[in-house]
């Protein structure tokens, strides 16, 4: 491990989903769609918007940075202390499409990284708890 | 577990310990005094915490005239956290509703 303070790392997650980009398309862009399976928003497919992801454990601080409607849709994702762009890229494919979510960000211990990242701090030190319970 | 992880565990396994450091986390840098103020242990305690604290390269302490001010270096902990797991199983769950949501959604 390098300790470099603006070292990227990213996290891809992909699969094969048999339903069209068109339908895939929705389930990620509209704020009753989204909430089902990701977080209560209030989204919008618009370059620049800002919007939240609220969930009981806090919300993630999100802008729209790109939108191409059936293929690419980027946005900013700010929580836990950590700032990254979530990515997802739709691809058909003769079964359905090809799903791929990247999400790229900082290690958390860059500076802006964890400014007023309270709550993130609170839930890390619930996790170290934890942590330091098991190995007790 | 390395050696840099044994030293960050031993010192944050203490409550007293971690519960200044949190809140340097939280509420900035702070002088010994006023961390007395609230630790519930006497000032010599919460010295020798910060300096056990900052030998873990977790504090980093700061003199102006006759007060020590003293900072959490939250990057210290970054051998501790590793986002890329915590987030990759957080998608994974996230793909599997939505497949499940995809399965209910008209065409």
């Amino acid at each position: 491990m390098t300790n470099t303070a603006t070292e990227t790392r990213s996290v891809i997650v992909e699969r094969e989903i048999p339903h069209p980009p068109e339908k895939i398309w929705r389930a990620l862009t509209q704020p009753h769609l989204i909430e089902e399976w990701l977080m209560k928003n209030d989204f919008k497919p618009v370059v620049g918007h800002r919007f939240d992801l609220r969930a009981d454990w806090g919300s993630v601080d999100c802008q729209v940075l790109a939108v191409e409607p059936n293929k690419t849709l980027s946005y900013t994702w700010a929580a836990y202390g950590l700032e990254s762009v979530v990515t997802w890229t739709l691809t058909p494919t003769s079964t359905g499409t090809h799903l791929r979510m990247e999400q790229s960000g900082f290690r958390p211990d860059q500076q802006q990284a964890y400014q007023g990242a309270k709550y993130g701090w609170q839930q890390f030190f619930g996790n170290l708890e934890q942590v330091l319970a098991q190995i007790d | 577990m390395s050696k840099a992880h044994d030293v960050l565990f031993t010192t944050l396994a203490d409550p007293t310990r971690r519960t200044i450091f949190e809140r340097l986390c939280r509420e900035g840098e702070q002088t010994v005094g006023a961390l007395t103020a609230r630790a519930g242990v006497s000032q010599p305690a919460v010295s020798k915490h910060l300096g056990v604290l900052k030998r873990a390269g977790l504090v980093r302490d700061r003199h102006e005239g006759r007060q020590t001010h003293y900072s959490a270096q939250l990057g210290a902990l970054a051998p501790l956290i590793d986002w890329t797991s915590q987030m990759a199983g957080f998608w994974q769950s996230r793909f599997d509703h939505l497949e499940d949501l995809l399965k209910r959604m008209d065409q």
